[in-house]
């Protein structure tokens, strides 16, 4: 990171399906575009970036099957090995009388297990600081960033693609990354 | 691309832009709250303080403050309990089987209606925690704690620590289900306050938005979360109120042990959780101007809900009388023939009058679509749950095996202070909430502007 910061062009779509178009056109013109930042989620917008699909479930998965195997480990441990007692005329090890603990627990661990995941990969904390290119991009446009020096096509001939793919306004910018 | 029918009625109206969701409901969290919301909130406050005297002597005194005696020795802080829990079960349904089963009018609604469920399920914590008595020694009762009392570990067949975890399980989830979809409607809200020059407001709401910017990439990952959270949350609200409803299937006495209660449990939540829900969204989109967002067409399908499950409940009812005089064990025919038409007659009718018949009106289109007559019935149905929740706890208990024992159940002021003390407790929640929180899901909502906005549908 250097003192002056990074150089950006920033376009601004108005319309979610005209920033569909644009991300494909841009794209085909051989313009590596940084990121586009949109105030709702988009459907088919990680397609047409080339982003492959997110694998947060499997982390999900993951941490669900963790909390299967601690809550039998905890439940097997304290009821049947640690102090075994007959409750209700069941055995020491009456694994029907386990599956609500069992249940909540995978549900407990793979829900936090997941949004913890997603926090840390997309960056998320309190005191985060936000990639804003433009304070609109919350509200109501869709802000494609297109960083200058990850392109070999100089800045004259990205604006030209932009404005003519659509965008109402193309800007500099130039971010601290 | 999206294509819906030209048939449906657009679910936002008004013919909103995206700056203008942004501008309804970002003002209400930037405007000064109005003189009502300072009366709302003082009424509420003073609620508080007045149960929280219940709740202190209940802490000093004991539970003898209540009016509990041997044979009644579960009434009104099980009954609000199981309230408050089958309250809490709306908000986590309509965001979460509503998003499975792709029902966009949930995007306007679900924001308050999760912070009702977590809000209601604070305060149901309230009465199992309140009746521990000395709460600091409790937690060595519900929690699998290491302890010298010669590892004497929690009781893992018991439903009642089954609820300990159901309910934290379902309050810790359903909370960070709401937090995530906050995440970035703050970010809204900071990038306006940034706008605008309000620096204490930018940093709050930007310590709150986690640094969200709305990349495509983090879109991408926030859609599949919420999608497995969904996956996730929809068996959990089903499995707390059936996991509430085994604290009395799973025992021996008549009126309690039937395997009909899970699913009529659970239709009973949805059925009082949908009430509350029109109960506070018809005075929140009123204050609020919200007209646009939460229109008629919602109210009319939370009614539709409201019907469906207003008569598995109804049918439940009659099942259960059934099955007491089918199962030919004269118990159990007594212990329904006592509910039906014993001392407790008052509050088995109100519980029939509110729940069965009065939601029946809504199958007339005129009523359901009736913005005074939808809020007097919701809180009619509200009542009656309450009273479902009261006939099955004390009239089962109050006679119980031998004749010599039987007894009424009387509440003391202690008892109605500490269900005033969760009322005082709601409803503050609720009106900080509605005044420091959007109440509706902007980034969802102008999701669906495009499809389903006015402008759109009549073009």
């Amino acid at each position: 990171m250097d003192d002056k910061g990074k150089k950006f062009i920033v376009g601004i779509f108005e319309d979610e399906d005209i920033l569909l178009d644009a991300i494909t056109s841009v794209r085909d013109k051989g313009v590596n575009i940084y990121e586009v930042y949109s105030p709702f989620p988009v459907h088919g917008i990680e397609n047409r970036l080339g982003y492959k699909r997110s694998r947060l479930s499997i982390a999900a998965f993951c941490f669900g099957f963790l909390g299967t195997c601690l809550a039998l480990t905890m439940m097997i441990g304290m009821m049947t090995i640690d102090w075994p007692m007959i409750i209700g005329g069941k055995d020491f090890l009456p694994l029907p009388v386990f599956i609500p603990v069992t249940f909540e627990m995978t549900v407990l661990l793979a829900a936090f297990g997941m949004v913890g995941t997603f926090l840390v990969v997309s960056d998320l904390k309190p005191w985060g600081k936000p990639k804003t290119f433009d304070l609109r991009s919350t509200n109501d446009k869709h802000v494609m960033a297109i960083e200058l020096d990850n392109n070999k096509i100089d800045s004259k001939k990205i604006k030209t693609i932009l404005n003519t793919s659509g965008a109402s306004e193309v800007n500099d910018k130039v971010m601290d990354l | 691309m999206h294509v819906e029918s030209k048939l449906r009625k657009p679910l936002i109206t008004g013919g909103k832009t995206l700056s203008d969701v942004s501008d309804d409901i970002s003002k209400r969290v930037e405007e000064k709250p109005s003189i009502s919301w300072y009366i709302a909130m003082a009424i509420s406050n003073i609620t508080l303080a007045v149960g929280a005297y219940a709740v202190y002597r209940t802490l000093w005194d004991g539970i003898g403050m209540w009016g509990l005696n041997k044979t009644v020795m579960w009434a009104w802080d099980i009954t609000n309990f199981v309230w408050w829990v089958g309250i809490g079960h709306a908000g986590t349904l309509i965001s979460a089987i509503l998003l499975l089963f792709r029902q966009r009018w949930r995007m306007s609604i679900n924001r308050s209606a999760e912070a009702m469920t977590i809000f209601a399920v604070i305060c149901a914590a309230m009465f199992p925690l309140l009746h521990m008595g000395r709460l600091w020694i409790g937690l060595v009762w519900v929690l699998p704690l290491p302890n010298t009392y010669g590892s004497l570990w929690v009781n893992f067949a018991s439903p009642l620590l089954w609820d300990v975890f159901a309910i934290t399980t379902y309050f810790s989830v359903s909370l960070v289900f709401w937090y995530i979809g906050l995440i970035p409607d703050f970010a809204t809200i900071r990038d306006r306050a940034k706008i605008a020059g309000k620096k204490i407001r930018a940093f709050i709401y930007g310590t709150l938005s986690f640094g969200w910017d709305g990349a495509a990439k983090t879109w991408s990952r926030y859609e599949t979360v919420s999608l497995v959270l969904a996956g996730l949350a929809t068996p959990l609200v089903l499995s707390v109120h059936t996991i509430v409803s085994m604290d009395f299937a799973t025992s021996v006495i008549p009126g309690w042990h039937t395997t009909i209660f899970p699913p009529y449990f659970v239709a009973g939540a949805i059925f009082s959780g949908f009430a509350m829900v029109l109960t506070l969204l018809i005075i929140t989109r009123k204050v609020y101007n919200l007209e646009d967002y939460i229109t008629i067409k919602h109210l009319e399908l939370m009614n539709i809900v409201i019907i469906v499950t207003g008569s598995i409940v109804g049918i439940a009812y009659l099942t259960e009388l059934f099955m007491a005089w089918y199962s030919g064990v004269e118990y159990e025919q007594y212990a329904f023939y006592n509910r039906v038409t014993g001392p407790y007659w008052w509050a088995y009718w109100s519980m029939m009058t509110c729940n069965v018949i009065s939601p029946q009106l809504f199958w007339f289109k005129k009523i359901r679509t009736n913005i005074a007559a939808t809020f007097i019935i919701s809180i009619i149905v509200n009542i009656g749950m309450w009273f479902e929740r009261f006939v099955i706890i004390v009239t089962s208990l109050h006679r119980d095996f031998l004749p010599s024992s039987w007894a009424m159940f009387y509440p003391t002021i202690y008892d109605v202070g500490m269900y005033l003390f969760t009322f005082g407790l709601f409803f503050t929640a609720y009106l900080a909430f509605s005044k420091y929180f959007p109440v509706i899901n902007m980034a969802e909502v102008k999701s669906i502007l495009k499809h389903t906005g006015e402008k759109v549908k009549n073009k």
